[in-house]
């Protein structure tokens, strides 16, 4: 077991990510796989690009890592996000969570996928038949409307109230 | 100098992924402004700084050596 945040350009391997998290104490691993769909809101996307600020997105998933482990004591994390073109079916996201106990593993990798979303510098582009764009905020709340991210989305490791 | 990463919309706007300032030091809004008058880069509103990788707010001052990074809405997931 080592620690596992990384972005990577080629395609994710979900069991090495489990093995990652895999220890004698746990008696749960969740994992959440991510893929490329085909049908937005009755739009079809034929694929995707990702483009990532490397450093600083593992940098963030790390610190992801972090947020867990405080508020999920017995609780180990690795996530994985590809960058670079992807077709349809593939997995573009994968966390893996194991703890003592089943409730932890499954609140952790849900909270894992929240936060990518809100904090992680990763970018989509797709592309449908007609045209191509960059999607913003994934999460369909108004992004940081006042010119800056809330506090929510700033919330370092310590204190971290997010819910 | 002071190294300026763009991103998705903005990098794509701006015609380039980075921009070197060389300047002993600046802000950050003035870095905005330079991206719009000489980019059209309109980096004002629903954007985030890093500073060296670490979220920041405000205006900021920068020195030669940082690395200032305008991250658009992530859509990471």
């Amino acid at each position: 077991m080592s620690e596992l945040f990384k972005i990577t350009k080629t395609p994710i391997d979900v069991n090495e990510l489990i093995q990652h998290v895999t220890r004698r104490k746990a008696g749960a691993i969740t994992t959440f796989i991510g893929t490329v769909r085909e049908w937005t809101n009755g739009k079809k996307t034929l694929r995707l690009t990702y483009e990532a600020y490397i450093p600083m997105a593992e940098r963030m998933l790390s610190q992801i890592g972090q947020e867990i482990k405080k508020r999920w004591p017995d609780t180990e994390a690795a996530i994985v996000h590809r960058v670079g073109t992807l077709e349809i079916t593939d997995i573009a996201v994968a966390i893996a969570v194991s703890s003592p106990h089943r409730k932890a593993a499954y609140e952790a990798n849900e909270y894992a996928i929240e936060r990518i979303k809100e904090i992680v510098p990763i970018w989509k582009k797709e592309y449908w038949e007609d045209g191509e764009a960059w999607i913003g905020d994934q999460l369909e709340t108004v992004s940081y409307p006042e010119g800056k991210p809330s506090d929510l989305q700033l919330a370092a490791k310590e204190g971290d109230q997010h819910d | 100098m002071i190294s300026v990463l763009l991103f998705a919309g903005l990098a794509e706007k701006a015609g380039k992924q980075q921009i070197i300032i060389q300047k002993d030091q600046t802000t950050i809004d003035e870095i905005k402004i330079e991206l719009q008058e000489v980019y059209g880069v309109d980096a004002a509103q629903n954007v985030m700084v890093a500073v060296n990788e670490i979220y920041t707010r405000g205006n900021a001052e920068v020195r030669s050596g940082d690395t200032v990074a305008f991250i658009p809405p992530v859509s990471g997931g």
